[in-house]
């Protein structure tokens, strides 16, 4: 399997503060299912801003589909955003757009008509559970609905990567299930998942999902494995 | 401009519009009623200035103020002959007494015309070209027969009020120009501030791929709208103050005043505004947010 994300000696700095994440290394194989666990402050939310391209490094290399994210040109990353699905933790939902709308959204950033659009994300609200509510407004929608569509948002244009900031933190048990379904299912279609969670819980129901560590802003990889999977150590 | 417009009907939901709720038409209603008057101002008065500059450069009036009336009557008849006779000369023509009365009586008084005050007489003289030498030509005519008599060029005491109507004409395109600015300018705040209202949906369809020129083209479409509202609600409300204007200079029956007209061309100019307007504040607009929008990633 491919490399897809690759970071080296990655840094990040706000301002002139201390450095949120120092040293962080990893790759990500094109198809892999990560788990990122840390606790609160660990620098989780942060390692996903400069994963989804919403932060440049303050030191290090970060690749990106074998491009060179740090002096990548500007005005060239949003195609590269556009094969990233993101589901944010505090959703970031369009307040004015309805439900049907804001899941529309990826495939009408990316040129889509919206007789290519009204069928995909028909059939995006229905697993999602939300078919009754297409037409709603996000601040009609109960926590747990505005989470789904954030989710349905991230993945309807198939992203190659799906970076989810606690995906589940909203919803109860059994959709909680059903959502880890759906990403388990992207999966196994080749999209790249990263899931930060603080629900270990959830670890568990993916076989094959890799765990990566953080600790004050330090990714924990005592075997290096996260530095160089099997696959990339076999080539 | 056009294309400024054309945003598909899904993509027109990404901002919510209320297109009347904002005091941007309205303010730049204002503007464009201020900049159109200016501009009409400022189109006529140069009209004026022109006409008058035309009429005045080519005139002359030669003033016999012989006292023996018998003298100046063969003066007026050999300058008149002679005048009409010179190549440089379109018309010579005396002024008829009982207008020259006319003209005077308000000052004197009809008894002071008729108790044989001593009266100069006059003759309007129309060259067919602007110059110097054809001025001299006359001035050697009138001090061949009548030494004693004045050559005026009506140019110079109306030039004054020529200059002023110069002056005006700047001044109004002076006043186009900062409104033109200050719409820009008010253009440039709209977007901004319409940029902070919607900070949080641009920062998701930046994450979500949108490109600047897509973002842009968003504001620019809802601005250009607005502009092209405000622009034509300003010329409508313009042209009933002009036509109102027109009305009351009409009833004056001031020769000068009713030189001071627009001409086709510069009607055309004062329709074309609203849509200059509207160009200027879509490319306003555009710069604006693709300069904000350079400073996030």
């Amino acid at each position: 399997m491919a490399t897809i994300v690759q970071f080296e000696n990655v840094g990040l700095r706000y301002g002139m503060g201390t450095e949120t994440l120092s040293d962080v290394s990893f790759s990500l194989t094109k198809g892999g299912f990560y788990f990122l666990t840390g606790a609160s402050g660990a620098g989780k939310t942060s390692l996903l801003k400069l994963l989804y391209l919403a932060q440049r490094p303050s030191r290090g290399l970060i690749r990106l589909f074998n491009e060179d994210m740090v002096t990548f040109p500007r005005e060239k990353l949003p195609l590269f955003r556009r094969r990233i699905g993101v589901v944010f933790q505090d959703f970031r939902l369009v307040p004015h757009l309805s439900a049907f709308d804001n899941i529309a959204l990826p495939l009408r950033v990316a040129g889509n008509d919206d007789r290519d659009i009204e069928k995909p994300v028909s059939e995006m609200l229905a697993w999602v559970g939300l078919s009754n509510r297409a037409s709603a407004r996000p601040a009609t929608l109960s926590g747990g609905e505005q989470q789904r569509v954030a989710i349905a948002r991230a993945v309807i244009a198939r992203p190659d990567i799906l970076v989810a900031d606690e995906p589940t933190g909203n919803v109860d048990p059994e959709m909680a299930a059903r959502l880890l379904y759906l990403f388990d299912g992207l999966n196994k279609l080749g999209t790249t998942v990263v899931v930060a969670t603080h629900d270990l819980h959830l670890l568990s129901r993916i076989g094959n999902a890799t765990m990566m560590r953080l600790d004050a802003g330090r990714l924990l990889d005592p075997t290096g494995a996260l530095r160089h999977p099997p696959q990339m150590r076999e080539a | 401009m056009i294309s400024a417009l054309r945003v598909s009907a899904a993509d027109r939901r990404l901002l919510p519009e209320g297109r009347m709720a904002g005091p941007m038409p309205w303010v730049i209603a204002i503007m464009m009623f201020l900049t159109i008057l200016a501009a009409a101002a400022g189109i006529a008065l140069a009209g004026s200035a022109r006409t008058l500059g035309q009429d005045l450069d080519a005139r002359l009036t030669v003033q016999l103020s012989e006292p023996n009336p018998g003298l100046r009557e063969v003066q007026t008849r050999e300058m008149l002959v002679g005048l009409k006779r010179l190549a440089a000369v379109k018309t010579a023509q005396a002024v008829p007494e009982a207008q020259l009365n006319a003209l005077l009586a308000p000052w004197l008084g009809n008894e002071a015309l008729n108790n044989d005050l001593p009266m100069p007489a006059l003759i309007d003289v129309e060259l067919k070209r602007t110059g110097a030498d054809d001025i001299a030509v006359v001035r050697e005519l009138v001090a061949m027969i009548a030494p004693a008599a004045r050559v005026d060029q009506q140019a110079k005491w109306l030039q004054p009020l020529a200059d002023l109507l110069k002056s005006l004409t700047w001044l109004a395109l002076g006043l186009v120009t900062l409104m033109t600015i200050a719409s820009s300018a008010a253009v440039v705040l709209a977007a901004r501030a319409a940029l902070n209202t919607h900070r949080a949906t641009i920062d998701v369809l930046h994450l979500l791929g949108s490109s600047d020129n897509q973002i842009a083209g968003l504001f620019q479409r809802r601005i250009a709208l607005d502009a092209l509202f405000g622009g034509f609600a300003g010329l409508l409300l313009a042209l009933v103050v002009m036509l109102l204007i027109g009305e009351r200079m009409r009833a004056l029956g001031s020769e000068l005043l009713g030189s001071a007209s627009l001409g086709w061309g510069g009607w055309a100019l004062l329709f074309l505004l609203p849509l200059i307007g509207v160009a200027l504040s879509t490319v306003s607009a555009r710069i604006t947010v693709l300069r904000a929008l350079r400073q996030i990633l």
